[in-house]
């Protein structure tokens, strides 16, 4: 007992220490950086971003904010794999960030939380892409402005290929073939990503069908989509497919270090897998999965939009309409210095010289003749939902049809809710 | 600790019981003054942090509550029905069975195979005992990445796939592929590196504590050292201990969230409730009604374990329990 008193003493003296930190904790809060005090002219903005990955971003958007004279705007970066969790539950509290970026999705208009932009917009309508304007156009309203297009496809290594005598493939059961003999001791086939969801949609799109149809039903349910994720699974089980890998799939590194000889990324990692590789590197859509059907290309993208519970809605809306749309260098900076993505604005586009050669132009080209782009009826939930297809039928190996049906039940419930 | 802790409390409480006997009485008003100044802020935070949100999740538990937390539309029991016949949250509910059977009697044995080879060292002692409670200082999230990325990354210069390389098995990926299920090998051994080293202070301060004389009299009776010892001596000596870590370890097993998000991502297994809940309500999907009415699920099943656990194990019964 004497030899514990002491330790005992200094343990009771640290819990003590701890217990009055935790009590600091929330007045340290309260004196934190909000964003909200002092500077400019005494308005304040908040805006939220995800972590983009590619260097120069987060100063890039921090340094368009700072330029900005009508207000104080402070920028949270948010990092993690989470940013839609995080950005909706921020959005029901007084914390909330006035402008964001996110995707184009109706819940948030049919929940009130984001503004319409249709008094910015209208006079640069004609300037945009106008299956931009269409995928942000909910109820004859415009909600969001779109920043940047960024169209998703396979990278692939020409001298990789060459190698295993195989040509790049045009349908899925190539793809198959070919992960099989891209696959050898050191370097796997194919990478589509940690969990495998970042090719449900294109898989669906170049079965021939589509998420939902124009009349907002589930249309995603058809055999030859179930035969695709069988396709998906034989890939995943005969370990052709590189998992786990420490960055997933949105970061060129399983490509650059040579891990694997095709990889699903997006157009933004263009700059930086041509350092690397130099000429030794290809794109082409995902292919056909399915007679009738068509190569496909994810066109995704983020976009801005302002909350519409903001305390000054017009002040978000004002920031938005200086940053983008009055202020074109900036947008054609944000579009091109960091990675590569396609300005929605068409007079940008047409002067972008970086994407008018070679891969870039390339790129363009898929994106143009293949790419579908955001459905905003698709939400998040419906997202979720196929998210849980691909786990339960290729990772896990259930019956495609059965986690197809699941979903639909879960589908079918968001559908009622938002349309009746 | 359980033991010292109460016997001490007793033993003040005896003397304090003398002293205000035998000194001057504080006068009532004084004592219910104090009573209120000190427990007063305590309580009031208790009522705003715990019991309003605790209520307000019930009332939303009865709302169509999507992307807000201040509902109108009244659904009845609509939101209980759903969660009830949600498969992912009754096997959200096996999951937790089974990480429970688990990780509980692992920690268990591992903290006090711990506390019993520090106990034995004649060196050296606060140097071990800080080394293995060390991990207790680190976040599950922080750990959960270096398990992730590091340890059990699926590529082939990942730690644990190096390891097995030299032996000639093929890369295994841990995390995505659940057949067979090895993630429960990354979730499990990164709570019990973390947790252990925690739980074998408790042990090590109870081991301490019984006395040397039982030792001696056990070794006169004939008694051989090592097992017999063990098994007769030490074990019963520790048993109010040993309830009170199984307690510790199921409570902490009940709240295990971190590791479970962080390693597992889009999966539609290895899902605790906490997580489950986390997606319904405050993922993507923000359905605050569905999820208030697992939580409430959640609450009413930890009340009734409790309720049963309190009455087998006999926690909370005073003396009679050792």
């Amino acid at each position: 007992m004497s030899a514990l008193s002491s330790s005992d003493r200094s343990r009771r003296s640290v819990l003590r220490a701890a217990a009055g930190l935790a009590a600091l904790g929330p007045l340290a809060a309260c004196g934190g950086n909000t964003g909200r005090e002092g500077g400019g002219s005494g308005k304040n903005l908040v805006q939220y971003f995800h972590a983009y990955g590619e260097a120069g971003t987060e100063q890039a958007i921090k340094r368009y904010a700072k330029a900005y004279d009508g207000a104080n705007v402070s920028t949270q970066w948010i990092t993690g794999s989470n940013f839609e969790s995080k950005l909706f539950s921020a959005l029901l509290t007084k914390n909330a960030p006035d402008v964001f970026e996110f995707h184009p999705q109706i819940q948030m208009v049919k929940s009130g939380q984001v503004a319409p932009l249709d008094d910015i917009i209208d006079p640069v309508k004609d300037d945009f892409n106008p299956a931009d304007i269409a995928s942000h156009t909910i109820d004859g309203k415009v909600w969001g402005v779109r920043m940047i297009d960024d169209p998703q496809f396979l990278y692939y290594r020409p001298s990789l290929l060459e190698k295993a005598g195989i040509e790049p493939p045009g349908t899925l059961d190539e793809l198959v073939e070919a992960a099989a003999k891209l696959t050898t001791g050191k370097v796997k086939g194919l990478f589509l990503g940690n969990t495998i969801t970042p090719v449900m949609n294109p898989l669906i799109w170049a079965t021939g069908a589509d998420t939902l149809t124009d009349s907002n039903e589930i249309a995603y349910h058809t055999d030859e989509v179930a035969a695709g994720l069988g396709k998906l699974r034989t890939m995943f089980k005969a370990g052709h497919l590189l998992l786990d890998a420490p960055a997933d799939w949105w970061d060129p590194s399983a490509l650059t270090q040579g891990l694997v000889a095709m990889q699903w990324c997006g157009m933004w990692a263009m700059p930086v897998i041509q350092k690397a590789l130099g000429d030794d590197i290809g794109i082409i859509p995902f292919p056909v999965a399915a007679e009738g059907g068509k190569p496909a290309v994810t066109n995704g993208g983020w976009s801005m939009f302002v909350n519409a519970k903001a305390k000054d809605v017009d002040l978000a809306k004002e920031y938005v309409k200086w940053l983008w749309i009055d202020q074109k260098k900036y947008q054609e900076d944000w579009a091109l210095s960091y990675g590569f993505h396609i300005p929605p604005r068409t007079s940008l586009a047409a002067s972008a010289t970086k994407l008018k050669s070679g891969l870039p132009a390339e790129g363009v080209k898929l994106f143009t003749d293949y790419g579908h782009f955001d459905n905003p009826a698709w939400t998040q939930a419906m997202i979720v939902a196929l998210e849980g297809v691909v786990a339960d039928s290729v990772r896990k190996g259930g019956d495609p049809e059965a986690a197809l049906d699941k979903a639909d039940a879960t589908v079918g419930r968001e559908l009622k809710k938002l349309f009746g | 600790m359980p033991t010292t802790t109460s016997a001490r409390d007793a033993a003040k409480a005896h003397v304090a019981a003398g002293a205000t006997r035998a000194g001057r009485r504080p006068g009532v008003r004084g004592s219910t003054l104090s009573f209120w100044l000190f427990t007063g802020p305590f309580l009031t935070g208790l009522a705003v942090f715990v019991y309003i949100p605790i209520g307000w999740s019930a009332y939303l538990s009865f709302f169509e509550a999507r992307f807000t937390v201040t509902p109108s539309t009244f659904v009845g029991f609509d939101n209980y029905t759903y969660m009830l016949t949600n498969d992912r949250f009754t096997d959200s509910l096996v999951t937790f069975t089974v990480f429970a059977a688990f990780i509980v009697p692992v920690t268990w044995a591992l903290s006090l195979g711990l506390a019993l080879m520090v106990d034995r060292l004649r060196f050296m002692r606060a140097f071990f005992r800080s080394v293995f409670f060390l991990p207790t200082a680190v976040s599950f999230v922080a750990a959960s990445l270096i398990w992730k990325m590091s340890v059990f990354s699926g590529v082939r210069f990942g730690l644990a796939n190096t390891f097995l390389g030299w032996f000639g098995v093929e890369n295994i990926a841990w995390l995505a592929d659940p057949d067979p299920p090895w993630y429960w090998l990354v979730i499990v051994s990164v709570r019990l590196w973390l947790q252990a080293g925690f739980y074998m202070i408790l042990f090590l301060a109870a081991l301490q504590n019984i006395p040397p004389e039982l030792y001696e009299a056990a070794a006169i009776d004939g008694a051989k050292p090592g097992w017999q010892t063990f098994r007769h001596i030490t074990l019963p000596q520790l048993r109010a201990t040993s309830t009170a870590v199984v307690l510790l370890l199921l409570v902490a097993a009940y709240q295990a969230f971190d590791e479970f998000f962080n390693l597992l991502s889009k999966t539609t297994w290895g899902r605790p409730p906490l997580v489950e809940l986390y997606y319904t309500a405050l993922g993507e999907n923000q359905d605050y009604g569905a999820g208030s009415a697992g939580a409430v699920i959640l609450t009413v099943l930890i009340c009734g374990v409790t309720l049963v656990q309190g009455r087998f194990m006999g926690f909370g019964r005073n003396e009679d329990s050792r």
